[in-house]
């Protein structure tokens, strides 16, 4: 099929080979798991169980609320040992609200109907179950995968592309998930596009794993929907902007949406995800994670727990051979850095990386900019990377917006290019922040605006009534003393 | 802002301001080396004078600023500067030349604006067109290649002489260059025809094996250096192209129109310090646009007026001048010409999907 190219991009060293050859391993149960119970983009899920309730596996332990919300299950049976704060596995390793749950070693599913064919359901259905499933965008996007496809077939897309392009490095997660469960996804694949009401799909994968490719094409190869599309391997092709202009040509309108070209973008773990919901009754319980980087003993691709600490999961790969100087959630492009192994896994964690000093280039201090123009060239988005950090270090909201701040995708193309090391994306995301800070106190401002002018126009109206009382009164007392004298 | 959490990405290129600067002075050594030898001792003692009056300026400054000097005097841009400084003086210029003009370059050419990255002149350039208005006689003393062992070459005292005590007989050893030549010549009204074919040949042009600055002689090792630098990815072909097509495409036009008053594009394309400029002037990170639109804009304009400046203005080499000038409207091209940012028109307004074009990829509903 005829492909069209992105703009800018990098070409980081792609490292796979460190953890691709590894097959996917199932992560032997740890004694304890930490679910959190907000995983994904928008509120938080609310526990249903108690602590010393007794669960099975798969069974509901926070149930999605609001519009924008995904539940979470049980990975495995045991007993609630606490609900509570935990450390979530994010840098500033604040806690969040967190299921413990204690393994009792049975891994005992919960008993269930078999599920119906799902091709009789209507498509609403299949959202509905994709949705108490629990399933979110489990490419890095955490947003709940029910109400992105109920969206997107509301906007009539054409196309669902299926994105396999893992374009992070060290990343081989998907590129394991499609060698080794290749039908298992296609199916998938066939059920969002039933959701979806949608006609076509395309694989997307990046020419670096040929056989994934293999696998996928063979797999779907009796399906007249569907099609694999190789695509080049260059960050960030994986990045739903560039895939769909990738494969279609056209651009995600600023302020708009993937599905305003016809196209929805979904990871090929989701459609595996999706398929396990309909045809085993299976919630999103458990991903594949890779293990990696230098510093890792024995990097693996394994089949974790949600709620697995990040501690268990590299004791497995037999732990750490030296002390990493980056220990980060994701790949080194975007991933971010964890405060400590001492974390859970969540349905967004495509991978652990442990890097060493030399590896993370750690002695490289940043210098001045020399205005070299390559972070433009490598922007994805067509922004000055150079202009905007200039404009954010000096607090120049106003001017790092015009240079396109909120079109920046934060995928640390340029901070990878710049050879003065200067972290661009650190300066793009403390403007970022102080930008949703105004955004917040000019919301604010208005308010009180409003209700200050709500106020006064209350105590003028008041003033107005008594002034109009008054000079009624007057008035009546005027007409008293005409009548009074004419009287007299 | 302060920086200390350490964010993504945790991934750098190999590239960095030393490593790109020291292999821009790996690509210009060849051509150096030649003027070197073809100009012989003297070359050398002004070479060393105006590259050590550099890496000097900037220790102090630095100094004098409060930064650390180490790490900048090591990223090579300085010894840089003076390379390139040394590279466009006349050979046999005085030592004060190259002293005066190396800290020049470095002082007021760039740590008054605040150090690297800051400078809105190429130091090099600025220094060199500062040269030439104020000492105009040295700096367009050219001479004839005396290189080593043929006789006419002064041995090592008698260079030092030359660059410490001036030169003994000036009339004895200057030549000029063919653009000053040519100049000279077209003033005394004759023609084309009569004053090149005595004094230009495109051979001798390209070897070097003509009068001319230190570096400006070697076209062929200059573009040699120029196209290694295009393949190491250290710049691109966006401003070198643009400049040189821009000057060829004049001179060629205008040469159509009179061949006896307008030099033809070879020429043009090879003498001065055309290609030095192409290649390592005018791509000179710092000064030039960051664009790619940009750079092409600046590259044409460059060619414009080296051209311009060659051919009816009062030097007759015009790069320097050039790039100066194209250096000062650098701000501008920025401020005007941005890339188009993904989704958005050109204007900046959301860029709609057309309803035509949003149709499944070509060729989708079907295997291979
Ligand atoms: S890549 Fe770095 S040094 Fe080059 S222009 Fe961008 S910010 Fe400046
Ligand atoms: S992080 Fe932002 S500015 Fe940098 S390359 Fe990516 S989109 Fe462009």
């Amino acid at each position: 099929m005829k492909l069209f190219n992105f703009w800018g991009g990098v070409h980081p060293a792609g490292q796979k080979h460190l953890s691709a050859d590894q097959p996917i391993q199932v992560l032997p149960m740890p004694a304890r798991l930490h679910v959190p119970l907000q995983q994904h983009t928008g509120r938080s899920a609310v526990p249903v169980v108690k602590v010393g309730q007794i669960v099975r596996k798969g069974e509901l332990l926070g149930r999605a609320q609001g519009g924008v919300s995904a539940s979470v299950h049980a990975p495995t049976s045991g007993v609630v040992a606490a609900i509570g704060d935990f450390a979530a596995p994010h840098v500033s390793g604040l806690p969040l609200p967190t299921i413990t749950l204690e393994s009792d070693g049975e891994d005992l599913w919960l008993e269930r109907e078999p599920p119906p064919d799902p091709f009789t359901l209507e498509p609403e259905d299949i959202a509905a179950r994709i949705g108490e499933a629990g399933i979110v965008g489990m490419g890095g996007a955490n947003f709940p995968a029910a109400l992105k496809l109920g969206k997107a077939r509301q906007a009539k897309v054409h196309t669902l592309a299926v994105n396999g392009a893992e374009c992070e490095p060290y990343m081989t997660c998907d590129d394991r998930l499609m060698r080794e469960r290749a039908e298992q996804i296609v199916d998938g694949v066939r059920l969002m596009l039933h959701a979806l009401q949608a006609p076509n799909a395309v694989i997307a994968i990046e020419d670096n794993k040929p056989e994934a490719v293999a696998r996928m094409k063979a797999a779907c190869q009796s399906e007249r929907q569907m099609r694999v599309a190789m695509v080049p391997s260059r960050y960030p092709a994986g990045s739903a902007k560039q895939l769909i202009q990738i494969l279609t040509g056209l651009e995600t309108p600023a302020g708009g949406r993937g599905t305003d070209t016809g196209v929805l973008v979904h990871n090929v773990g989701t459609a595996y995800a999706v398929h396990r919901a309909l045809r085993h009754a299976h919630p999103l319980i458990s991903r594949i994670v890779t293990v990696t980087g230098g510093a890792v003993a024995r990097p693996q691709n394994l089949e974790a727990p949600i709620g697995a600490l990040v501690e268990d999961l590299l004791a497995f790969c037999g732990g750490v051979a030296e002390t990493p100087a980056r220990l980060l959630m994701g790949g080194p492009m975007m991933g971010q850095p964890l405060p400590g192994t001492q974390v859970p896994i969540v349905k967004g964690t495509n991978g652990i990386l442990a890097l060493t000093a030399a590896e993370a280039r750690l002695e490289a201090t940043p210098s001045p900019c020399i205005r070299c123009g390559r972070c433009v060239e490598a922007c994805p988005m067509g922004l000055m990377p150079l202009e905007m950090s200039k404009r954010a270090r000096h607090d120049d909201l106003d001017g790092a917006l015009d240079f396109g701040l909120i079109d920046c995708i934060s995928c640390g193309s340029c901070a990878y290019a710049c050879p003065s090391r200067i972290p661009l994306v650190q300066y793009f995301e403390y403007a970022k922040g102080a930008l949703e800070t105004r955004q917040r106190a000019e919301q604010k401002a208005k308010e009180t605006r409003r209700l200050l002018e709500q106020r006064q126009a209350r105590l003028a109206r008041e003033e107005r009534a008594k002034a109009e009382a008054a000079a009624r009164r007057r008035a009546e007392k005027r007409q008293a003393k005409a009548k009074a004298g004419a009287a007299a | 802002m302060s920086v200390h959490l350490p964010s993504a990405p945790h991934a750098h290129a190999s590239d960095s301001v030393p490593r790109i600067m020291g292999l821009v002075l790996l690509a210009v050594a060849p051509a150096t080396l030649y003027g070197i030898v073809l100009f012989g001792w003297p070359a050398l003692n002004l070479f060393l004078v105006t590259i050590l009056t550099c890496l000097l300026g900037e220790a102090v400054c630095l100094r004098l600023a409060g930064r650390a000097v180490r790490p900048f005097l090591l990223d090579g841009s300085a010894l840089l500067t003076g390379v390139l400084l040394a590279l466009s003086l006349p050979p046999w210029a005085p030592w004060w030349i190259g002293a005066i003009g190396g800290f020049f370059a470095i002082v007021v050419g760039k740590q008054v604006f605040g150090g690297i990255g800051q400078n809105l002149f190429n130091p090099a350039m600025l220094a060199r067109v500062a040269l030439l208005v104020s000492f105009p006689v040295e700096m367009t003393l050219w001479l004839e290649p005396r290189p080593p062992f043929s006789g006419a070459a002064p041995g090592f005292l008698e260079g030092l002489a030359i660059t410490f005590g001036g030169i003994p007989d000036i009339d004895a050893v200057s030549g000029a260059t063919i653009l000053g030549h040519v100049r000279t010549e077209l003033g005394m009204a004759r023609e084309l025809g009569q004053i090149l074919p005595g004094h230009y040949g495109a051979g001798t042009a390209a070897l070097g094996w003509t009068g001319g600055s230190l570096g400006e002689t070697s076209d062929l090792l200059i573009l040699i250096g120029g196209l290694w630098l295009l393949w190491r990815r250290v710049f691109t072909w966006h401003v070198p192209v643009a400049l040189l097509a821009t000057v060829l495409v004049l001179a060629a036009g205008f040469n159509w129109l009179n061949p006896e008053r307008f030099a033809g594009p070879a020429v043009h394309l090879l003498s001065g310090g055309l290609m030095l400029g192409a290649f390592f002037i005018a791509t000179d990170p710092v000064t030039s646009p960051t664009t790619k639109l940009g750079q092409l804009i600046f590259g044409a304009g460059c060619g414009v007026l080296v051209y311009v400046i060659r051919t009816w203005g009062g030097y007759p080499e015009g790069v320097a001048f050039a790039v100066v000038l194209m250096n000062a409207a650098t701000p501008l091209i920025d401020h005007y010409v941005r890339p188009r940012i993904y989704g958005r028109t050109w204007r900046g307004q959301s860029r709609p999907v057309p309803e035509r074009a949003r149709r499944p990829p070509a060729g989708s509903g079907g295997t291979e």
